[in-house]
Protein backbone atom coordinates (compact mmCIF):
# COMPACT_ATOMS: atom_id res chain seq x y z
CA UNK A 1 0.00 0.00 0.00
CA UNK A 2 2.62 2.46 0.77
CA UNK A 3 4.83 1.44 -2.08
CA UNK A 4 1.63 2.11 -4.42
CA UNK A 5 1.31 5.64 -2.60
CA UNK A 6 4.89 6.35 -3.36
CA UNK A 7 4.93 5.57 -7.06
CA UNK A 8 2.00 7.52 -7.66
CA UNK A 9 3.33 10.21 -5.55
CA UNK A 10 6.51 9.99 -8.00
CA UNK A 11 4.29 9.81 -11.41
CA UNK A 12 2.67 12.94 -9.63
CA UNK A 13 5.79 15.02 -9.45
CA UNK A 14 6.95 13.85 -12.57
CA UNK A 15 3.54 15.28 -14.57
CA UNK A 16 3.91 18.65 -12.67
CA UNK A 17 7.23 18.86 -13.29
CA UNK A 18 6.28 17.90 -16.91
CA UNK A 19 3.47 20.57 -17.13
CA UNK A 20 6.20 23.25 -15.89
CA UNK A 21 8.48 22.44 -18.71
CA UNK A 22 6.10 22.95 -21.01
CA UNK A 23 4.87 26.14 -19.90
CA UNK A 24 7.35 28.13 -18.26
CA UNK A 25 10.97 26.53 -19.78
CA UNK A 26 10.22 25.63 -23.11
CA UNK A 27 10.24 28.95 -25.54
CA UNK A 28 7.15 30.01 -27.13
CA UNK A 29 6.92 29.21 -30.96
CA UNK A 30 7.62 31.64 -33.59
CA UNK A 31 4.33 31.27 -35.42
CA UNK A 32 1.99 29.79 -32.77
CA UNK A 33 2.77 31.29 -29.47
CA UNK A 34 1.35 29.65 -26.69
CA UNK A 35 -1.24 27.36 -27.72
CA UNK A 36 1.38 25.44 -29.28
CA UNK A 37 2.44 24.15 -25.53
CA UNK A 38 -0.60 21.69 -25.97
CA UNK A 39 2.11 19.37 -28.06
CA UNK A 40 3.74 18.49 -24.95
CA UNK A 41 0.37 16.72 -23.87
CA UNK A 42 -0.75 15.57 -27.25
CA UNK A 43 2.30 14.12 -28.87
CA UNK A 44 3.21 12.26 -25.66
CA UNK A 45 0.07 10.99 -24.90
CA UNK A 46 -0.24 9.75 -29.05
CA UNK A 47 3.48 8.49 -27.88
CA UNK A 48 2.77 6.96 -24.91
CA UNK A 49 -0.78 5.38 -26.01
CA UNK A 50 1.03 3.70 -29.11
CA UNK A 51 3.72 1.94 -26.47
CA UNK A 52 0.74 0.86 -24.60
CA UNK A 53 -0.81 -0.52 -27.43
CA UNK A 54 2.64 -2.59 -28.46
CA UNK A 55 2.77 -4.13 -25.10
CA UNK A 56 -0.85 -4.96 -25.31
CA UNK A 57 0.49 -6.72 -28.62
CA UNK A 58 3.36 -8.36 -26.72
CA UNK A 59 0.52 -9.57 -24.10
CA UNK A 60 -1.90 -11.08 -26.97
CA UNK A 61 0.59 -12.74 -28.86
CA UNK A 62 1.86 -14.26 -25.83
CA UNK A 63 -1.28 -15.09 -24.41
CA UNK A 64 -2.12 -17.42 -27.85
CA UNK A 65 1.52 -18.98 -27.46
CA UNK A 66 1.98 -19.50 -23.68
CA UNK A 67 -2.45 -19.75 -22.28
CA UNK A 68 -1.28 -18.00 -18.83
CA UNK A 69 -4.06 -15.98 -17.82
CA UNK A 70 -1.77 -13.28 -16.74
CA UNK A 71 -0.91 -12.31 -20.08
CA UNK A 72 -4.27 -11.84 -21.18
CA UNK A 73 -4.89 -9.51 -18.48
CA UNK A 74 -1.62 -7.24 -19.54
CA UNK A 75 -3.18 -7.70 -22.80
CA UNK A 76 -6.81 -6.10 -21.51
CA UNK A 77 -5.17 -3.64 -19.43
CA UNK A 78 -2.52 -2.38 -21.66
CA UNK A 79 -5.50 -1.91 -24.86
CA UNK A 80 -7.82 0.05 -21.57
CA UNK A 81 -4.69 2.50 -20.46
CA UNK A 82 -3.85 2.58 -24.44
CA UNK A 83 -7.41 3.80 -25.31
CA UNK A 84 -7.58 6.34 -22.77
CA UNK A 85 -4.52 7.90 -23.86
CA UNK A 86 -5.64 8.12 -27.47
CA UNK A 87 -8.75 9.55 -26.26
CA UNK A 88 -6.96 11.79 -24.95
CA UNK A 89 -4.84 12.92 -28.35
CA UNK A 90 -8.33 12.68 -30.04
CA UNK A 91 -9.51 15.31 -27.71
CA UNK A 92 -6.86 17.50 -27.37
CA UNK A 93 -6.13 17.52 -31.65
CA UNK A 94 -9.60 19.57 -32.06
CA UNK A 95 -9.03 21.97 -29.25
CA UNK A 96 -5.39 22.26 -30.98
CA UNK A 97 -6.50 22.46 -34.22
CA UNK A 98 -9.39 25.17 -34.11
CA UNK A 99 -6.95 28.08 -33.27
CA UNK A 100 -3.99 26.74 -35.63
CA UNK A 101 -6.10 25.49 -38.60
CA UNK A 102 -8.96 27.04 -38.48
CA UNK A 103 -11.06 24.11 -38.27
CA UNK A 104 -11.74 21.47 -35.67
CA UNK A 105 -10.99 17.98 -37.80
CA UNK A 106 -9.35 17.52 -41.05
CA UNK A 107 -9.53 14.11 -42.47
CA UNK A 108 -5.62 13.98 -42.56
CA UNK A 109 -3.84 10.11 -42.05
CA UNK A 110 -2.68 10.67 -38.67
CA UNK A 111 -6.22 11.85 -37.30
CA UNK A 112 -8.16 9.41 -39.38
CA UNK A 113 -5.76 7.03 -38.43
CA UNK A 114 -5.55 7.59 -34.92
CA UNK A 115 -9.60 7.61 -35.03
CA UNK A 116 -9.94 4.34 -36.78
CA UNK A 117 -7.32 2.73 -34.48
CA UNK A 118 -9.25 4.16 -31.62
CA UNK A 119 -12.50 2.31 -32.86
CA UNK A 120 -10.19 -0.89 -33.38
CA UNK A 121 -9.48 -1.17 -29.72
CA UNK A 122 -13.18 -0.07 -28.74
CA UNK A 123 -14.62 -3.37 -31.11
CA UNK A 124 -11.78 -5.05 -28.94
CA UNK A 125 -13.18 -4.40 -25.72
CA UNK A 126 -16.57 -4.65 -27.03
CA UNK A 127 -15.50 -8.12 -28.11
CA UNK A 128 -14.75 -9.05 -25.05
CA UNK A 129 -17.64 -8.48 -22.94
CA UNK A 130 -19.81 -10.27 -25.40
CA UNK A 131 -18.04 -13.71 -24.84
CA UNK A 132 -18.92 -15.47 -21.57
CA UNK A 133 -16.40 -18.31 -21.45
CA UNK A 134 -13.08 -16.80 -19.81
CA UNK A 135 -10.35 -18.90 -22.06
CA UNK A 136 -12.54 -18.27 -24.76
CA UNK A 137 -12.83 -14.71 -23.93
CA UNK A 138 -9.05 -14.86 -23.58
CA UNK A 139 -8.01 -16.68 -26.68
CA UNK A 140 -10.51 -14.69 -28.94
CA UNK A 141 -9.81 -11.22 -27.50
CA UNK A 142 -5.99 -12.06 -27.77
CA UNK A 143 -5.91 -13.02 -31.36
CA UNK A 144 -8.32 -9.88 -32.49
CA UNK A 145 -5.85 -7.80 -30.73
CA UNK A 146 -3.21 -9.54 -32.82
CA UNK A 147 -5.11 -8.39 -36.30
CA UNK A 148 -6.07 -5.20 -35.10
CA UNK A 149 -2.32 -4.35 -34.26
CA UNK A 150 -1.33 -5.59 -37.35
CA UNK A 151 -3.88 -3.27 -38.89
CA UNK A 152 -2.77 -0.18 -37.56
CA UNK A 153 0.44 0.53 -40.17
CA UNK A 154 -1.88 -1.16 -42.74
CA UNK A 155 -4.88 1.43 -42.07
CA UNK A 156 -2.07 4.58 -41.73
CA UNK A 157 -0.33 3.89 -45.00
CA UNK A 158 -3.37 3.89 -47.00
CA UNK A 159 -4.93 6.64 -45.49
CA UNK A 160 -1.50 8.61 -46.29
CA UNK A 161 -1.09 7.91 -49.93
CA UNK A 162 -4.44 8.40 -50.54
CA UNK A 163 -6.97 10.53 -48.19
CA UNK A 164 -4.50 13.16 -46.97
CA UNK A 165 -5.48 16.82 -48.31
CA UNK A 166 -2.51 18.25 -46.75
CA UNK A 167 0.92 16.91 -47.68
CA UNK A 168 1.59 17.09 -43.88
CA UNK A 169 0.08 18.71 -41.33
CA UNK A 170 1.64 22.32 -40.75
CA UNK A 171 1.98 21.67 -37.15
CA UNK A 172 5.84 19.77 -36.33
CA UNK A 173 6.26 16.25 -37.05
CA UNK A 174 8.99 15.44 -34.61
CA UNK A 175 13.00 16.64 -34.63
CA UNK A 176 13.45 16.47 -38.26
CA UNK A 177 11.00 19.01 -39.14
CA UNK A 178 13.34 21.18 -36.95
CA UNK A 179 12.17 21.87 -33.60
CA UNK A 180 13.59 24.36 -30.81
CA UNK A 181 16.54 21.56 -28.99
CA UNK A 182 14.66 23.11 -25.97
CA UNK A 183 11.29 22.18 -27.35
CA UNK A 184 11.98 18.12 -28.11
CA UNK A 185 13.78 18.03 -24.56
CA UNK A 186 10.54 19.29 -22.55
CA UNK A 187 9.00 16.98 -25.25
CA UNK A 188 10.89 13.94 -24.34
CA UNK A 189 10.42 15.18 -20.94
CA UNK A 190 6.80 14.68 -21.29
CA UNK A 191 6.49 11.88 -22.71
CA UNK A 192 8.45 10.26 -19.78
CA UNK A 193 6.51 11.33 -17.03
CA UNK A 194 3.62 10.05 -19.49
CA UNK A 195 5.14 6.14 -19.93
CA UNK A 196 5.44 6.72 -15.94
CA UNK A 197 1.68 7.30 -15.74
CA UNK A 198 1.03 4.75 -18.37
CA UNK A 199 3.11 2.39 -16.05
CA UNK A 200 1.32 3.34 -12.70
CA UNK A 201 -2.22 2.62 -14.45
CA UNK A 202 -1.44 -0.28 -15.90
CA UNK A 203 -0.07 -1.92 -12.88
CA UNK A 204 -3.21 -1.07 -10.93
CA UNK A 205 -5.68 -2.33 -13.93
CA UNK A 206 -3.54 -5.14 -14.26
CA UNK A 207 -3.89 -6.02 -10.36
CA UNK A 208 -7.58 -5.51 -10.73
CA UNK A 209 -8.07 -8.22 -13.61
CA UNK A 210 -6.03 -10.67 -11.69
CA UNK A 211 -8.49 -9.99 -8.73
CA UNK A 212 -11.54 -10.03 -10.95
CA UNK A 213 -10.23 -13.10 -12.51
CA UNK A 214 -9.75 -15.09 -8.95
CA UNK A 215 -13.50 -13.46 -8.03
CA UNK A 216 -14.63 -15.59 -11.27
CA UNK A 217 -12.87 -18.72 -10.50
CA UNK A 218 -14.40 -18.49 -7.16
CA UNK A 219 -17.81 -17.43 -7.97
CA UNK A 220 -18.02 -20.96 -10.70
CA UNK A 221 -16.25 -22.86 -7.82
CA UNK A 222 -19.11 -22.21 -5.59
CA UNK A 223 -21.58 -22.06 -8.09
CA UNK A 224 -20.43 -25.70 -8.95
CA UNK A 225 -20.32 -26.86 -5.55
CA UNK B 1 -0.86 -31.99 -50.54
CA UNK B 2 -3.39 -33.16 -48.08
CA UNK B 3 -4.46 -29.76 -47.58
CA UNK B 4 -5.03 -29.43 -51.19
CA UNK B 5 -7.20 -32.21 -51.66
CA UNK B 6 -8.97 -31.36 -48.19
CA UNK B 7 -9.69 -27.67 -48.90
CA UNK B 8 -10.82 -29.14 -52.25
CA UNK B 9 -13.54 -31.78 -50.61
CA UNK B 10 -14.72 -28.85 -48.19
CA UNK B 11 -14.78 -26.20 -50.69
CA UNK B 12 -17.40 -28.49 -52.97
CA UNK B 13 -19.16 -28.99 -49.67
CA UNK B 14 -19.67 -25.18 -48.80
CA UNK B 15 -20.35 -24.70 -52.81
CA UNK B 16 -23.19 -27.67 -52.32
CA UNK B 17 -24.48 -25.96 -49.51
CA UNK B 18 -25.19 -22.74 -50.59
CA UNK B 19 -26.23 -23.54 -54.26
CA UNK B 20 -28.97 -25.86 -52.81
CA UNK B 21 -30.38 -23.06 -50.95
CA UNK B 22 -28.93 -19.86 -52.87
CA UNK B 23 -30.25 -18.09 -49.45
CA UNK B 24 -27.14 -16.02 -49.32
CA UNK B 25 -26.63 -15.04 -52.49
CA UNK B 26 -29.83 -13.67 -53.20
CA UNK B 27 -30.43 -11.61 -50.02
CA UNK B 28 -26.82 -9.89 -50.86
CA UNK B 29 -27.66 -9.44 -54.32
CA UNK B 30 -31.21 -7.62 -53.57
CA UNK B 31 -29.54 -5.57 -50.40
CA UNK B 32 -26.70 -4.19 -52.39
CA UNK B 33 -29.67 -3.43 -54.79
CA UNK B 34 -31.29 -1.68 -52.36
CA UNK B 35 -28.19 0.15 -51.21
CA UNK B 36 -27.20 1.22 -54.96
CA UNK B 37 -30.88 2.88 -55.45
CA UNK B 38 -31.01 4.27 -51.74
CA UNK B 39 -27.38 5.98 -52.67
CA UNK B 40 -28.84 7.41 -56.04
CA UNK B 41 -31.14 9.93 -53.45
CA UNK B 42 -27.94 11.48 -51.75
CA UNK B 43 -26.44 12.94 -54.72
CA UNK B 44 -27.08 13.63 -58.39
CA UNK B 45 -25.90 11.16 -60.10
CA UNK B 46 -24.98 12.35 -63.45
CA UNK B 47 -21.72 11.61 -65.36
CA UNK B 48 -19.49 13.60 -63.38
CA UNK B 49 -20.55 12.85 -60.03
CA UNK B 50 -20.73 9.72 -60.81
CA UNK B 51 -17.31 9.61 -61.48
CA UNK B 52 -16.35 10.94 -57.90
CA UNK B 53 -18.84 9.37 -56.16
CA UNK B 54 -19.94 6.10 -57.59
CA UNK B 55 -16.28 4.15 -56.72
CA UNK B 56 -16.80 4.74 -53.07
CA UNK B 57 -20.61 3.95 -52.96
CA UNK B 58 -19.01 0.76 -54.62
CA UNK B 59 -17.10 -0.65 -52.50
CA UNK B 60 -19.01 0.70 -49.24
CA UNK B 61 -22.18 -1.81 -50.57
CA UNK B 62 -19.90 -4.39 -51.04
CA UNK B 63 -18.60 -4.15 -47.69
CA UNK B 64 -21.65 -3.62 -46.05
CA UNK B 65 -23.38 -6.83 -47.99
CA UNK B 66 -20.21 -8.60 -47.18
CA UNK B 67 -20.76 -8.07 -43.16
CA UNK B 68 -24.07 -9.72 -43.84
CA UNK B 69 -22.59 -12.55 -46.15
CA UNK B 70 -19.68 -13.87 -44.31
CA UNK B 71 -22.23 -14.04 -40.86
CA UNK B 72 -23.43 -17.53 -42.02
CA UNK B 73 -20.37 -19.13 -42.74
CA UNK B 74 -19.29 -20.13 -39.30
CA UNK B 75 -22.69 -19.79 -37.57
CA UNK B 76 -23.87 -22.57 -39.79
CA UNK B 77 -21.72 -25.32 -38.53
CA UNK B 78 -22.55 -24.02 -34.86
CA UNK B 79 -26.05 -24.46 -35.40
CA UNK B 80 -25.97 -28.05 -37.04
CA UNK B 81 -23.32 -29.10 -34.67
CA UNK B 82 -20.79 -29.67 -37.32
CA UNK B 83 -17.86 -27.69 -36.49
CA UNK B 84 -16.26 -30.86 -34.61
CA UNK B 85 -16.53 -33.24 -37.13
CA UNK B 86 -14.91 -30.75 -39.43
CA UNK B 87 -12.12 -30.33 -37.57
CA UNK B 88 -11.56 -34.56 -37.31
CA UNK B 89 -12.16 -34.78 -41.11
CA UNK B 90 -9.15 -32.63 -41.61
CA UNK B 91 -5.13 -33.09 -41.34
CA UNK B 92 -4.67 -29.41 -41.27
CA UNK B 93 -7.34 -27.30 -39.69
CA UNK B 94 -6.49 -24.65 -41.90
CA UNK B 95 -7.71 -26.32 -45.10
CA UNK B 96 -11.03 -25.49 -43.27
CA UNK B 97 -10.47 -21.43 -43.20
CA UNK B 98 -9.00 -21.96 -46.82
CA UNK B 99 -12.00 -23.56 -48.24
CA UNK B 100 -14.42 -21.14 -46.55
CA UNK B 101 -12.06 -17.85 -47.27
CA UNK B 102 -12.73 -19.56 -51.03
CA UNK B 103 -16.22 -20.03 -51.20
CA UNK B 104 -16.69 -16.43 -49.54
CA UNK B 105 -14.24 -15.13 -52.55
CA UNK B 106 -16.36 -16.93 -55.18
CA UNK B 107 -19.54 -15.75 -53.56
CA UNK B 108 -18.53 -12.34 -53.39
CA UNK B 109 -17.39 -12.51 -56.76
CA UNK B 110 -20.40 -14.14 -58.35
CA UNK B 111 -22.23 -11.10 -56.55
CA UNK B 112 -20.15 -8.47 -57.88
CA UNK B 113 -20.08 -9.64 -61.01
CA UNK B 114 -23.96 -9.56 -61.52
CA UNK B 115 -24.25 -6.47 -60.18
CA UNK B 116 -21.31 -4.60 -61.93
CA UNK B 117 -24.12 -4.06 -65.20
CA UNK B 118 -26.84 -2.77 -63.06
CA UNK B 119 -24.74 -0.28 -61.71
CA UNK B 120 -22.33 0.69 -64.30
CA UNK B 121 -26.08 1.55 -66.44
CA UNK B 122 -27.38 3.27 -63.52
CA UNK B 123 -24.88 5.65 -62.47
CA UNK B 124 -23.31 5.93 -66.19
CA UNK B 125 -19.69 4.88 -65.53
CA UNK B 126 -18.17 3.06 -68.27
CA UNK B 127 -16.91 -0.35 -67.49
CA UNK B 128 -16.56 -2.16 -70.72
CA UNK B 129 -12.98 -0.71 -71.38
CA UNK B 130 -11.49 -1.47 -67.86
CA UNK B 131 -13.24 -4.67 -67.26
CA UNK B 132 -10.10 -6.97 -67.07
CA UNK B 133 -8.89 -4.47 -64.31
CA UNK B 134 -12.09 -4.03 -62.36
CA UNK B 135 -12.14 -7.83 -62.50
CA UNK B 136 -8.61 -7.42 -60.62
CA UNK B 137 -9.37 -5.07 -58.32
CA UNK B 138 -12.33 -7.21 -57.49
CA UNK B 139 -10.41 -10.43 -57.06
CA UNK B 140 -7.92 -9.18 -54.86
CA UNK B 141 -10.52 -6.98 -52.72
CA UNK B 142 -12.61 -9.66 -52.13
CA UNK B 143 -10.07 -12.13 -51.50
CA UNK B 144 -8.77 -9.44 -48.72
CA UNK B 145 -12.51 -9.23 -47.41
CA UNK B 146 -12.89 -12.68 -47.06
CA UNK B 147 -9.83 -13.56 -45.56
CA UNK B 148 -10.31 -10.92 -42.96
CA UNK B 149 -14.17 -11.40 -42.95
CA UNK B 150 -13.94 -15.57 -42.18
CA UNK B 151 -11.52 -15.21 -39.52
CA UNK B 152 -13.62 -13.14 -37.37
CA UNK B 153 -17.47 -14.93 -38.35
CA UNK B 154 -15.33 -17.63 -36.25
CA UNK B 155 -14.51 -15.20 -33.83
CA UNK B 156 -18.03 -13.87 -33.31
CA UNK B 157 -19.94 -16.91 -34.18
CA UNK B 158 -18.97 -17.84 -30.58
CA UNK B 159 -20.22 -14.47 -28.90
CA UNK B 160 -23.61 -12.74 -27.83
CA UNK B 161 -25.22 -10.78 -29.96
CA UNK B 162 -23.21 -12.07 -32.57
CA UNK B 163 -25.01 -10.67 -35.62
CA UNK B 164 -23.74 -6.94 -34.53
CA UNK B 165 -20.71 -7.91 -33.26
CA UNK B 166 -19.25 -9.02 -37.09
CA UNK B 167 -19.86 -5.48 -38.83
CA UNK B 168 -18.28 -3.70 -35.72
CA UNK B 169 -15.14 -5.91 -35.72
CA UNK B 170 -14.75 -6.37 -39.34
CA UNK B 171 -15.36 -2.46 -40.70
CA UNK B 172 -12.74 -0.69 -39.00
CA UNK B 173 -10.42 -3.39 -39.67
CA UNK B 174 -11.17 -3.29 -43.67
CA UNK B 175 -10.79 0.49 -44.00
CA UNK B 176 -7.42 -0.16 -45.79
CA UNK B 177 -9.26 -2.21 -48.42
CA UNK B 178 -12.09 0.25 -48.92
CA UNK B 179 -9.69 3.68 -49.09
CA UNK B 180 -7.45 0.86 -51.78
CA UNK B 181 -10.17 -0.06 -54.01
CA UNK B 182 -11.87 2.90 -54.31
CA UNK B 183 -8.99 4.61 -55.04
CA UNK B 184 -7.90 2.27 -57.60
CA UNK B 185 -11.49 2.05 -59.02
CA UNK B 186 -11.84 5.84 -59.12
CA UNK B 187 -8.78 5.90 -61.29
CA UNK B 188 -10.81 3.20 -63.47
CA UNK B 189 -13.51 5.21 -64.15
CA UNK B 190 -11.91 8.23 -64.57
CA UNK B 191 -12.67 10.20 -68.17
CA UNK B 192 -8.95 9.17 -69.31
CA UNK B 193 -8.58 5.84 -67.48
CA UNK B 194 -5.05 4.52 -66.13
CA UNK B 195 -4.13 1.67 -63.70
CA UNK B 196 -3.07 2.77 -60.31
CA UNK B 197 -0.63 0.04 -59.34
CA UNK B 198 0.57 1.48 -55.55
CA UNK B 199 -3.29 0.47 -55.01
CA UNK B 200 -3.51 -2.58 -56.62
CA UNK B 201 0.16 -3.45 -54.63
CA UNK B 202 -1.17 -2.44 -51.66
CA UNK B 203 -4.19 -4.81 -51.68
CA UNK B 204 -1.69 -7.71 -52.32
CA UNK B 205 0.15 -6.86 -49.31
CA UNK B 206 -3.18 -6.55 -47.31
CA UNK B 207 -4.38 -9.96 -48.78
CA UNK B 208 -0.77 -11.33 -48.23
CA UNK B 209 -0.52 -9.99 -44.20
CA UNK B 210 -3.79 -11.23 -43.35
CA UNK B 211 -3.80 -14.89 -45.24
CA UNK B 212 -0.20 -15.27 -43.21
CA UNK B 213 -1.93 -14.27 -39.89
CA UNK B 214 -4.65 -16.83 -40.53
CA UNK B 215 -2.38 -19.57 -41.66
CA UNK B 216 -0.28 -18.70 -37.92
CA UNK B 217 -3.08 -18.15 -35.66
CA UNK B 218 -6.31 -19.84 -37.56
CA UNK B 219 -6.47 -23.21 -35.81
CA UNK B 220 -6.62 -21.38 -32.90
CA UNK B 221 -9.63 -20.36 -33.89
CA UNK B 222 -11.30 -23.35 -33.83
CA UNK B 223 -10.00 -24.46 -30.89
CA UNK B 224 -12.89 -25.61 -28.32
Amino acid sequence: MAKNILAAALVFLLLAAAAYASFFIAPSDAKQGLIYRILFLHVSSAWTGLTAFLIGFVGNLLYVWKRQPRWDWLGVSAVEVGLAFTTVVLVTGPIWAHPVWGIWWTWDARLTSTFVMWLLYVSYLLLRTLVEEPDRRALFSALFGIFAFLDVPLVFGSIRWWRTQHPQPIVMGGADSGMDPVMFRVLMFSWLAMLALMTLLLRQRYRLEAMRSELETMRHELEAA
Amino acid sequence: MSLLSNTFVLLGKELRTEFRSRELLTTTIVFILIVIVLFSFTFDPTSDESRRFAPGLLWLAFLFASSLMLQPCFLREQHNDTLSALRLSVTDPFAIFLAKLAANTLFLLLTELLLLPIFATMYNVPVLSVLHWLALVFFLASLGISIAGTALSAISAQARMRELLLPLLMLPLLTPILVASTEVTKALFDRAPYVQWKGIGFLAVFDVVFLTALCLFGEYLLEE
